[in-house]
């Protein structure tokens, strides 16, 4: 089973957990995400994996609470099991030493990033990440991301924190600054689709890892379809990395949105029985 | 035993002297009562209520117990179809069981969801009569379920436990099925399921209304019982590769991942919201009951619910929408009713609870509203031409046909690819390019000798039984190729 053995707040609706899961903290590499459960009612969510720890067996995962899932999900604690967690699922990131890279987060993202960061300052690159977030309290994991970044920027949209603007604003002036080979990005997929957009123009090759709605998550169900390039690419299996200049964004932001009637109505009841 | 053994032996011989041949053939074909289809379209009952015992031991004398059982070679797990007939007959019903379960892993499954009108009763004498076949299917369902209510489950029996570690990618019918076999010779048999229930496409794929999870629960324990090890959220070639499985003792691996990635037909407005693969409708339906306000798993409940295809699938999907509480449900098939892939039963329920049929009609274009949820669907009217590769008479478009129908949910049967994580993840596996696993024909090997495959995986997208009669062969195969290793 899959035991919580630790719960860390990063903020109000930030929570870092620590989950035993020998199997898969052996098999998985940076990129890699886990399909998790809670509750035999539960739904099967996808989750970036942002650390593990093979000689405890515990793999770690970043939730910012969204949803009715993960509304229940960040209410687990310390000792609770978590139904179902499964995984490496998807393909691990391509590192090798590009030369210098942005790395390009925003909120929970840097969760996902924190591995890759790591991955390709080992691999020799220089690592430059630009952390962003809608304000100071959903910045997260800066001192971690400096560990093995050359240099950190943060940037948040009402200045409560580094630099004021958006993501985009610090990949820009990075860009401007000096030579960059490559551009790695997770985060909301509108700000993923504007961060490919800038690095288009200035022709630097970049990745995005998508996230988006899978039921199964193992290459069964095709819910997760997104168009890259004009050709139907199945984000579980195929990705979640894709070359970000050829994901349709547009479509996929469309998509993402497919069910936010109903996820309202569910999340009005969990609110209501959480009142109760 | 053999057949013509068994069929010697002095009770069949006195229970074939109880009534003459002709009378037996003047008894009509059994029908099987099922729910009204008003009532049943509208909630998630089984539809097919199955036979009482009278009907069942009345049908089983239609049974001429022939020479040359036909029937046999028609079932791809070689049932012993006379045998079990005729111990209804004379109302052994628990010894049809038994019978039953000498070859099958899952007989209650298989008299619910086989296409008995293709194999077992399309050899039955009683065609070359020009009557209609024993009612086989139904029987072994009766035969089944008779044993599952009475509460006196057999356990079969097994092997000595010989110790042989083998491992089985996938909880679908294949699997169970070579998990079972290889229980009884005595390996111990570990299976490794991807999802979080055991069962694979009977679980997420076959609905409640068709085959009801707690039957498929009881085979499962059944399994359990013989001492099969069914582990969860595993998936091998991620959680643990097939190098590793090999360094924990594990000394044969049988492949039974199943169909994968949903085939689309890549036209436009195919990325609209609302139009998705049968796969992710009936997981999110059948594996998740989404449709329960209880649960957390959202699923459209579409008013106008087209869903494209003609076969089991398809069949599953529309009749689902119906129940979900689809004012209009229709297929939209591009051949006629004649080419169907569906199982008869299956075509005739669905008309029955008013499903509407479309065929010799195929999407050419989705269309959406702001919100990009699909609201349209233009359709290409089609006919007949020639016959094509599959032999069946291949449709063409006839030109400036077209019509739009208000749709506001699209579900798309039209095929799978096989499930793409085994053949990424192991070096040396030969794959055709379609994405099967190749393997020898007669043993299910594959070009690693210590990896057979069955089912979707092999062959693409095929039926419950025949990926049991896969699985049935690997174990037989393995048994022999392992124990050959040992010597």
């Amino acid at each position: 089973m899959n035991k919580i053995v630790h719960k860390e707040y990063f903020s109000e609706n930030v929570v870092k957990f620590v989950i035993e899961a020998p199997m898969i903290a052996k098999s998985r590499k940076a990129g890699h995400f886990v399909i998790v459960r809670v509750g035999a009612k539960g739904e099967r969510i996808p989750l970036t994996i942002a650390d593990a720890d093979i000689e405890k067996g515990t793999i770690t995962l970043v939730v910012q609470k969204m949803g009715v899932s993960s509304t229940k999900l960040v209410q687990l604690n310390v000792g609770d099991e978590i139904t179902d967690v499964v995984g490496p699922l998807g393909n691990a990131t391509h590192i090798e030493n590009f030369g210098t890279v942005v790395c390009a987060c925003g909120g929970v993202g840097a969760a996902p990033m924190l591995p890759i960061v790591t991955a390709l300052k080992k691999a020799g690159n220089k690592v430059i990440t630009v952390v962003a977030a809608r304000t100071k309290d959903l910045v997260i994991l800066v001192d971690e991301l400096k560990q093995y970044s050359d240099e950190v920027i943060v940037m948040t949209d009402d200045g409560s924190y580094g630099e004021k603007g958006l993501v985009t604003a610090g990949v820009e002036a990075v860009i401007k600054r000096e030579k960059v080979d490559m551009c790695m990005t997770i985060g909301p997929a509108i700000m993923m689709k504007f961060v490919s957009i800038l690095t288009k123009k200035y022709e630097i090759p970049t990745v995005a890892s998508l996230n988006t709605i899978m039921v199964d998550g193992t290459g069964m169900c095709g819910a997760c379809r997104v168009s890259v390039g004009g050709e139907v690419k199945f984000v579980c299996v195929d990705g979640p990395e894709f070359d970000a200049h050829q994901v349709d964004f547009d479509q996929m932001l469309m998509r993402l949105g497919g069910y936010r009637d109903i996820e309202h109505e569910d999340m009005e009841r969990l609110n209501c029985k959480l009142g109760e | 035993m053999k057949f013509e053994e068994e069929r010697a032996q002095a009770w069949r011989v006195d229970l074939r002297a109880t009534m003459k041949a002709k009378d037996r053939t003047e008894i009509p074909r059994v029908r099987m009562p099922e729910l009204d289809a008003e009532y049943r379209s509208r909630n998630n009952e089984e539809v097919n209520m199955g036979l009482t015992p009278e009907m069942a031991m009345l049908e089983a004398k239609r049974c001429l117990d022939c020479v040359n059982p036909t029937c046999i070679s028609g079932c791809p797990v070689s049932i012993n179809i006379p045998k079990f007939i005729k111990q209804i007959e004379i109302g052994d019903f628990l010894g049809a069981a038994e019978t039953l379960k000498d070859t099958s892993a899952l007989p209650s499954v298989c008299g619910r969801v086989c296409p008995q009108e293709k194999q077992c009763e399309a050899q039955c004498t009683y065609i070359k009569m020009k009557k209609e076949a024993v009612a086989i299917g139904h029987l072994e369902r009766f035969a089944a379920d008779f044993e599952r209510e009475s509460g006196n489950i057999s356990v079969h029996e097994v092997a000595a436990p010989n110790g042989i570690k083998i491992a089985v990618v996938g909880s679908g019918p294949s699997g169970l099925s070579f998990a079972r076999d290889m229980a009884m010779f005595g390996y111990d048999v570990t299976v490794f399921e991807a999802l979080h229930a055991i069962g694979g496409v009977l679980k997420y794929g076959i609905p409640e209304f068709r085959l009801p999870n707690v039957i498929v629960d009881v085979e499962i324990d059944n399994l359990r019982a013989m001492g099969v090890t069914l582990l969860t959220n595993c998936i091998v070639g991620k959680t643990i590769s097939i190098e590793e499985l090999k360094e924990e003792g594990f000394e044969g691996v049988f492949v039974g991942s199943g169909a994968g990635l949903p085939q689309f037909m890549n036209i436009k407005g195919e990325d609209l919201v609302g139009v998705m693969s049968s796969n992710e409708y009936l997981t999110r339906v059948n594996l998740m009951d989404a449709a329960s306000i209880e649960t957390d798993t959202p699923v459209f409940k579409g008013k106008n619910v087209a869903v494209v295809g003609g076969g089991n699938t398809a069949m599953d999907s529309v009749r689902t929408a119906l129940r979900l509480g689809a004012d209009r449900a229709i297929i939209v098939y591009r051949r006629s009713e004649a080419e169907m892939p569906a199982r008869k039963e299956e075509v005739h329920h669905a008309k029955n609870e008013g499903i509407e049929f479309m065929t010799l009609h195929s999407p050419i274009e989705y269309i959406g509203n702001e919100k990009g949820r699909v609201t349209h669907m233009v359709l290409q009217e089609m006919e007949l031409g020639e016959p094509d590769a599959s032999g069946r008479r291949s449709p063409i478009p006839k030109p400036g046909c077209l019509k739009t129908i208000e749709v506001d949910e699209v579900i798309i049967s039209v095929g799978v690819s096989p499930n793409p994580l085994i053949p990424a993840s192991v070096k040396g596996l030969r794959i055709t390019k379609w994405g099967t696993i190749i393997v020898n024909e007669d043993t299910m090997q594959s070009d690693i000798p210590m990896i057979f495959a069955g089912g979707d995986i092999v062959r693409g997208g095929a039926t419950v039984i025949l990926a049991m009669g896969d699985g049935r062969k690997a174990a037989a195969a393995m048994h022999e190729w392992v124990q050959s290793q040992k010597k």
